[in-house]
């Protein structure tokens, strides 16, 4: 592995080997010193160019934890703000001595661009609204803890798909894993062609709650998702997991989130704090799932000398 | 250009030398009370438990077992690719015990510097000991084994091949050399 800029170039057994990777470092996190020194004097370089707490915490969290060093800026106090263009940041940074990159950027395909710029193992963490692929990584990792195996689940990704990298690389991960994914939103929410994705569609929340899986995602008011809508309390009506919806779900399903979350919007509060939202073990594994992309990038390989 | 194999240890042998090992395991730490098991991966793995069967058959009670994968502490992971990674899971708080690694071949002693340093992460042992099925010498590091089931002088060309039925389908214990 060279880089890992999406889930698309996955096959099924490289994705469940990484997956089985990611639960042996679930168990490094669970130990009662929870570092290890596969990747000590590496450096990991975060180049978020757009704003993210969880993920560039996780990212961090995810190098120390293997013992790598890690740098990051942030766009606001860089010099991009001084007009220093992509290519310029990008080729600095690597002049540093980092290692591999973790990008996030607005753009579509921006950490594309800085792999052939740097020739430097890229992660993407998220490229506008086209992958996010550690976070389906993570999602698949916690299905397949509380399931078992993703075959056959019934799993429901509810709310501005059209705006979501998660989405698109969950959808992917999902399906080549097993599972039977629908998608529920409001018709202007939706991709505009769904042609050739291995999906359904329901157009209203109330059709899904026999899922194993009820996927919520936020409505993403930065990338135009609530110009589209016609009010808030209109879409809770036919989207938001309400308690009285949560109710109907069969007894060991689960709903689940990316964050940040909107209580009150897409979920409600009491099904957010539920035992039955696996909303936290999302982000444990988050960092275990981190980890696991790591090591394949930068443990194994030859170095230049 | 092929190989040349000699068969060195068989079943009957492997299987002597493991009651040993255990009998000497026992007597040196005054019973099998605070020991632990940890077979390094893969093949160490399928000796510890064969190892605590020995002494649960002698002294009716039986030790824990864990396993022990060092891939995260190689200090070679520049030089080889490892991808993936097996099972670490030790069942018992290991600080304050008596924890004998268990691998099949020891050789340069990188591999147990490894593993000394996983386990300092994992608790702080009060012991640690080193059983191997075959000492087969060329340290590159200053470790030594407290319990070898044979001693096999080899030159630094050659291969030992320890294969275990739990895993290879037969016991035995193998010398290749290149021709």
């Amino acid at each position: 592995m060279k880089n890992f800029l999406t889930i698309e170039d996955l096959s099924r057994g490289e994705l469940t080997s990484l997956l089985d990777l990611s639960d042996e470092f679930v168990e490094v996190l669970g130990r009662p010193i929870p570092k290890v020194p596969a990747l000590r004097g590496r450096t990991v370089a975060m180049l978020f160019f757009e704003p993210s707490t969880r993920t560039r915490m996780s990212f961090e969290r995810a190098a120390k934890a293997l013992s790598a060093d890690t740098m990051s800026f942030s766009p606001s106090t860089s010099s991009l703000s001084k007009g220093e263009s992509l290519k310029d940041t990008a080729l600095t940074i690597k002049a540093m001595g980092a290692d591999a990159l973790v990008v996030r950027h607005t753009s579509t395909g921006a950490p594309w661009r800085i792999e052939e710029w740097t020739g430097l193992p890229v992660l993407n963490g998220g490229d506008g609204a086209h992958q996010h692929p550690t976070q389906a990584l993570l999602d698949a990792l916690t299905i397949r803890q509380h399931f078992g195996s993703l075959d056959g689940l019934k799993v429901a990704i509810v709310g501005d798909i059209r705006h979501s990298r998660v989405a698109r690389s969950d959808i992917t991960a999902f399906t080549t894993l097993g599972a039977l994914v629908t998608l529920v939103a409001p018709r202007t929410l939706l991709p505009v062609d769904l042609d050739g994705w291995p999906v359904r569609t329901a157009r209203a929340i109330d059709e899904v709650l026999d899922s194993d899986v009820i996927y919520l995602l936020r409505i993403q008011k930065e990338r135009g998702g609530a110009s589209v809508l016609p009010s808030l309390p209109e879409y809770v009506s036919r989207f938001g997991l309400t308690w009285s919806r949560f109710t109907q779900m069969p007894s060991d399903s689960v709903v689940m989130h990316p964050g940040p979350m909107n209580r009150g919007v897409e979920i409600a509060p009491e099904v957010a704090d539920h035992a039955r939202s696996l909303v936290e073990p999302q982000v444990a594994n988050g960092v275990a799932v981190r980890m696991a992309v790591l090591f394949r990038l930068l443990g194994g390989e030859a170095t230049d000398v | 250009m092929g190989f040349l194999m000699a068969s060195v240890m068989g079943a009957e042998d492997i299987g002597r030398a493991l009651r040993r090992m255990a009998h000497e395991i026992v007597e040196r730490n005054g019973g099998p009370g605070d020991v632990v098991l940890v077979g390094i991966h893969t093949r160490g793995v399928p000796l510890a438990e064969r190892l605590s069967e020995v002494i649960e058959g002698v002294e009716a009670t039986g030790v824990p077992v864990g396993t022990l994968d060092i891939g995260l502490y190689r200090d070679d992971l520049s030089l080889r690719p490892t991808t993936t990674l097996a099972h670490t899971q030790i069942p018992v708080d290991i600080s304050g015990r008596v924890v004998v690694l268990v691998d099949d071949v020891l050789f340069t002693g990188r591999t147990i510097r490894a593993a000394l340093d996983a386990l300092t992460d994992l608790g702080r042992p009060r012991v640690v000991q080193l059983a191997a099925l075959v000492d087969r010498g060329h340290r590159q590091l200053p470790i030594r084994a407290d319990f070898v089931g044979k001693n096999l002088p080899t030159s630094s060309s050659q291969r030992v091949r320890v294969h275990v039925t739990e895993i290879d389908g037969e016991d035995d214990v193998s010398i290749e050399e290149r021709t």
